[in-house]
């Protein structure tokens, strides 16, 4: 009990419970703000990947992409799609977050980290709902199957929107160093994609790219999500431990440039 | 009480680091005041800045041992989205305030109308700078940041906001910087003069008053020799 009310710990309870009241009124701001209040609002969080997701499976449905296994096209994109969104929204939305926010600055308490970390969990809950909401509604239709194991499932999930958030933090970060790091992200998130391990299973390729291509993190996110969902009609390669390595550093190497960007930050 | 202790400030230009601010110390005790004059370029916002917490020192250390509020009238952080009663309930969020006993003061004081609910992108100049002043006397700071040049208004708007920041609050502690130095001495009980980058003291606002004179009258006479 004593260890509670030391001053360390007091102090920072009380500097928690300030970041939990600034991340919450930065959230119902972003939220109007962004999707404003006419028509479906803050549903357009949701819908927007959904329609996304939805799009790409209709295109590769028509396209009838040869993907050489007998996982149904829709599950697939589905499944894929949706992992591409969690993350690569994450950092696109980070990306020159402090520069649109710099006047808010103003108010001591709101700081460079809260302004991420909350397009961050606007992000993930949007990628979420539209993962679990079209999830159901293909399974109710029967397009989809249940996942085989649901923990597996969330564990790549998880995996994934941890890799979001962290790339989320250094781009974030960088872009308010200097504006390379924008330019230079944009042509990186779209050649990413086909890399990412959305659009094939890492079984497929030839055993010298798969060696390179798992060198990309999410890509291990990304089998581990559909070796849950599909079980052993699908050959999976993946570390989560690499994987969970990768997030680890870059959520160091973030954490560390957003610290950085919050002392030289200069508002006008 | 609030004190700067050997505070540096330095941007990065093409041409180097700019010293912006010098080696600026200075205390304030809970319910006193203190005026800073300035010309333009002095640094005064920087000060400003660096005491609201918008901005870090390059060297140095800023104590805040009582509440400070953000720039006076400060309306830059407004979303134009946002109605005037949602940035009276984010502000009321980020300092954990309660809004709605503050809705009847905002509404009377910015006379805003049925547009205290309508996005402040259809607002008129006029109202903005009574919605940004109205917010940030809502919040009850130890101590209030005023940049003169922020509170621009006719002449019944800075009656109203000297009756609510003068005599309504005059239990407060507060940090006028401006370049007029007739403000200074109508608000300030003392003054110090910030000079390219560095921030002279003195015991008197007087005192004050006349050094500032004199560098005016400096530089103008050495502008016009160099003429």
């Amino acid at each position: 009990m004593s260890l509670l009310r030391s001053p360390e710990i007091v102090a920072f309870r009380r500097s928690l419970a300030v970041q939990r009241r600034v991340i919450g009124a930065l959230l119902m701001r972003e939220v109007i703000t962004r999707f404003g209040r006419d028509n479906f609002g803050a549903m357009w969080l949701v819908f927007e990947p959904m329609l996304f997701t939805l799009g790409v499976a209709a295109l590769w449905t028509a396209a009838a992409m040869n993907h050489g296994s007998s996982i149904p096209i829709v599950a697939f994109a589905v499944t894929g799609y949706s992992s591409v969104l969690l993350w690569r929204n994450c950092a696109s939305r980070c990306s020159m977050a402090i520069e649109a926010n710099l006047s808010l600055m103003y108010h001591r308490n709101v700081q460079a980290i809260d302004v991420f970390f909350t397009r961050i969990l606007l992000e993930i809950a949007g990628a979420t709902a539209s993962f679990i909401i079209l999830s159901v509604i293909f399974i109710v239709i029967d397009w989809m199957t249940f996942p085989v194991d649901l923990g597996k499932v969330l564990g790549g999930w998880l995996l994934l929107a941890w890799f979001g958030a962290s790339l989320a933090l250094l781009i974030g970060a960088g872009t308010a160093y200097s504006h390379v790091v924008e330019k230079l992200w944009h042509p990186a998130a779209y050649l990413l994609f086909p890399m990412s391990g959305a659009a094939f299973m890492v079984d497929w390729l030839p055993d010298t790219l798969q060696q390179v291509v798992l060198l990309l993190p999410m890509v291990h996110g990304v089998e581990l999500l559909r070796e849950g969902w599909f079980g052993n009609t699908v050959r999976t390669h993946y570390d989560a431990g690499y994987m969970a390595t990768c997030c680890l550093i870059l959520t160091w190497l973030g954490m560390h440039y957003v610290r950085e960007a919050g002392r030289k930050l200069e508002s006008r | 009480m609030i004190s700067l202790e050997n505070i540096v400030k330095e941007y990065h230009t093409r041409l180097g680091p700019r010293r912006v601010l010098d080696n600026v110390s200075f205390q304030l005790e809970r319910g006193r005041n203190i005026g800073i004059l300035g010309c333009n370029g002095a640094g005064k916002s920087t000060l400003i800045r660096l005491l609201s917490g918008a901005e870090r020192p390059t060297s140095g250390r800023i104590r805040r041992e009582m509440s400070v509020s953000w720039p006076l009238a400060f309306g830059g952080a407004f979303q134009t989205h946002l109605t005037g009663l949602d940035n009276l309930k984010f502000v009321c969020r980020v300092y954990g305030v309660d809004y709605k006993p503050l809705v009847p003061f905002v509404e009377e004081f910015t006379e805003l109308g049925v547009y205290f609910r309508e996005p402040v992108m259809h607002y008129s100049h006029g109202m903005l700078t009574r919605l940004a002043f109205a917010l940030s006397i809502a919040i009850e700071f130890d101590c209030f940041l005023i940049d003169e040049a922020m509170v621009v208004g006719d002449v019944r708007f800075h009656e109203r906001c000297h009756v609510e920041m003068f005599h309504k609050r005059k239990d407060r502690a507060f940090i006028l910087v401006s370049h007029d130095a007739n403000v200074i001495k109508l608000y300030c009980e003392r003054a110090s003069v910030l000079h390219e980058g560095r921030l002279y003291h003195f015991d008197n606002v007087d005192a004050a008053y006349d050094f500032y004179m004199d560098e005016l009258g400096m530089r103008h006479a050495k502008r016009v020799i160099e003429v």
